[in-house]
């Protein structure tokens, strides 16, 4: 049987591949190696992260390198930038995507703009993992989905994997991307097993992934909503309707050929994003549709998302604010009506 | 201190332990969803510093925040509903513990961000200086968010402005699994107050009368219009930063302070001993308030969910719900 491991263990070998094979690796956050300066500590026994995503690194690198900051995103993520710009090659854990409120002028103003302003003449090789998503009941402070955010700012790169063999290639290719990139990590899922070859290898930026192919409509999912889309995929197949499923995997750079060529062999578009709708990456799928492929199309677009609203914290609430199988399933009904029987 | 004073600042360090310690318990059966941080150890604090206040003063809190909500008299079963993610909650089940609040109370809700506060409460103590209402914003932080950006912006802000605002450390040594003194480049957090020319001290956190005195010159001074304080609490949290942290970065100074250090075995203590309450008394508050905290546990759990037409309202002021926008 080929190797499995959690999303979290290959998060984690792609870290630890990257420290072995290049000395300026650092990783730096809050608790990341945990519990520092206390003296009757075993590195084994400390945190590696509120989720244990960074557990052991520091017993084979040192605290020389998995770097416990205080709680100070502004402090150690600016940081992060100039210490990349002068030889480093950092990794910043941000906890939660959504304490970027407390750094955003450091990745926005600072990290991103560098280069530019510099005229070509500086580099920023950082990675700023991020942990983002909501279904996990922990309220609108801790379950934003952000990447729309960061894609619109020129000079950042934007990664979001869906699975543990994803996880691993585009970690070790954004580490050692000499740009900025955010990396999101769903919090949900963490603990989902797959496939993951040992070794270290990398999946190149701007190049989508079909998670499922079909030859009816095509579906855009990021993140774990690739896996929402697989299950309304599944029940759509039931009825004769054959979905492709598109993984972007990196929304800054974005793969556009084989969106559009997708669309091209299908004519419909459905995007699934769980980030709020306005502004969004769904939007900006749309917009390319209609920009660039609006010959290709039989239907209008649809979007599946999140509606305009935080994320609540009541279950009952969370669990209908998160788009389902079913509502792709009646997206997808909605705009093939009676063409394709369901 | 009069008898009644002292009956209500005992009940309410009652109310927030038992509270908690359900809470505990409660989660440890798995039917509680989300994140929840426990202030069980820390109720000296709030309640001394509360017992200053009354509903036209505000207060911000932190993501420990249920000991703040308890002190500044958040009803028990709204707070537990909300916990439970109910609609009977504090905030119809839509913030949960992270972010308990009751505005009409002064309680300017839990805090999922760290050093969230410090702004929150220069605000408030904005309004209260400029609406003259000799009312004052207490703003409790732990000992992690004094190194926060927020902590120097806030705290100079108040400062230059002579703004009723009273900063309090809850410096219970660990930001998370990180220790106070790895973190911060201070002896104590009260030193800074010193580089913003306003009085700082620390005192013993476990002790709600030595709190309550530290706070009554912090609440005088801010009323009479002369500005902000800085008070270090020096405490302990009982259980982790969050529940199911097995807490291997604690030492053996866990032990004292579960018995020994405790803050309502002090209290007790101390208001047997000076003759304020006898031990009778005492003791039938307690089994009183473990009455209040069933009912309110049952209330929560006997309580409706939210209905799903209430995701989309509350976004804003102007639209019954979230105005249509790509919902």
């Amino acid at each position: 049987m080929t190797r499995q491991l959690s999303f979290s263990q290959a998060v984690n070998e792609a870290m630890a591949i990257s420290m072995r094979e290049d000395q300026d690796v650092i990783l730096l956050g809050e608790d990341v190696a945990g519990g520092a300066a206390v003296d009757h500590l075993q590195d084994e026994e400390a945190w590696g992260g509120v989720m244990g995503v960074t557990k052991g690194l520091v017993q084979e690198f040192g605290r020389d390198r998995i770097i416990d900051t205080p709680i100070a995103e502004a402090g150690y993520v600016g940081a992060a930038v100039t210490a990349a710009a002068t030889g480093m090659r950092p990794i910043a854990e941000l906890m939660f995507n959504d304490f970027i409120g407390s750094c955003l002028d450091e990745v926005m103003n600072q990290g991103a703009k560098l280069r530019y302003m510099f005229g070509g003449k500086a580099k920023v090789p950082l990675t700023i993992r991020t942990m983002h998503g909501a279904g996990f009941r922990a309220a609108a402070q801790h379950s934003q989905s952000l990447y729309s955010f960061f894609t619109h700012i020129p000079g950042i790169k934007v990664v979001i994997p869906s699975t543990p063999y994803d996880a691993k290639g585009l970690l070790l290719e954004s580490i050692f991307d000499d740009d900025l990139v955010v990396f999101f990590e769903d919090k949900t899922l963490y603990t989902m097993k797959g496939e993951v070859p040992e070794g270290s290898y990398r999946i190149p930026f701007g190049k989508a992934d079909i998670k499922r192919s079909g030859e009816d409509v095509t579906i855009v999912a990021i993140g774990k909503m690739v896996h929402t889309a697989i299950k309304a995929a599944d029940e759509l197949a039931k009825h004769g309707i054959e979905a492709e499923i598109v993984d972007p995997r990196t929304l800054s750079p974005l793969d556009e050929d084989t969106i559009l060529s997708s669309v091209e062999k299908t004519g419909r578009l459905v995007v699934v994003d769980e980030a709020n709708p306005r502004c969004s990456a769904a939007t900006d799928i749309a917009a390319l549709a209609a920009d660039k492929g609006f010959d290709y199309l039989d239907a209008p677009v649809k979007m599946v998302t999140a509606p305009h609203t935080p994320v609540p914290f009541a279950p009952t609430l969370e669990d209908i604010y998160l788009p389902t199988p079913d509502k792709i399933v009646k997206a997808v009904q909605e705009m093939t009506g009676s063409e394709l029987a369901i | 201190m009069s008898k009644k004073e002292a009956a209500w600042m005992f009940q309410k360090m009652l109310e927030i332990r038992h509270f908690e310690d359900r809470v505990h318990e409660i989660f440890g059966t798995g039917v509680l969803p989300g994140f929840v941080h426990l202030y069980a150890g820390e109720e000296a604090i709030a309640v001394g510093l509360c017992s200053h206040l009354d509903d036209n003063d505000y207060i911000t809190s932190t993501h420990r925040g249920h000991g703040h909500c308890i002190a500044k008299g958040c009803d028990l079963d709204g707070m537990m509903a909300e916990i439970y993610g109910r609609s009977t909650g504090l905030c119809k089940g839509k913030g949960g513990s992270m972010h308990i609040a009751d505005v009409e109370k002064g309680m300017l809700g839990a805090n999922g961000i760290v050093g969230g506060g410090f702004p929150l409460a220069v605000g408030a103590g904005l309004t209260h200086k400029l609406k003259k209402t000799g009312s004052v914003a207490v703003c409790f932080f732990g000992d992690g968010a004094n190194n926060h950006g927020t902590f120097h912006e806030g705290i100079n802000m108040a400062a230059i402005w002579d703004l009723p605002v009273i900063f309090v450390a809850e410096n219970n040594g660990f930001g998370e699994a990180t220790p106070f003194h790895y973190a911060s480049s201070c002896k104590s957090i009260a030193d800074r107050a010193i580089s913003y020319n306003i009085p700082g001290e620390t005192v013993d956190g476990k002790d709600v009368i030595a709190v309550r005195e530290a706070a009554k010159r912090a609440v005088e001074r801010a009323r009479n219009g002369e500005g902000p304080t800085l008070i270090e609490c020096v405490t302990y949290r009982n259980y982790g930063h969050f529940e199911g942290d097995a807490q291997t970065y604690k030492g053996e100074e866990k032990v004292k302070h579960l018995h020994d250090l405790d803050a309502i075995k002090k209290f007790y203590t101390y208001l047997t001993e000076q003759g304020i309450m006898t031990e009778e008394e005492l003791d039938q508050m307690d089994e009183d308030v473990r009455k209040d905290i069933d009912r309110a546990v049952e209330f929560a759990e006997k309580s409706p969910h939210p209905l799903p037409e209430q995701l989309l309202e509350d976004v804003y002021v102007s639209y019954k719900t979230n105005g249509g926008a790509g919902a």
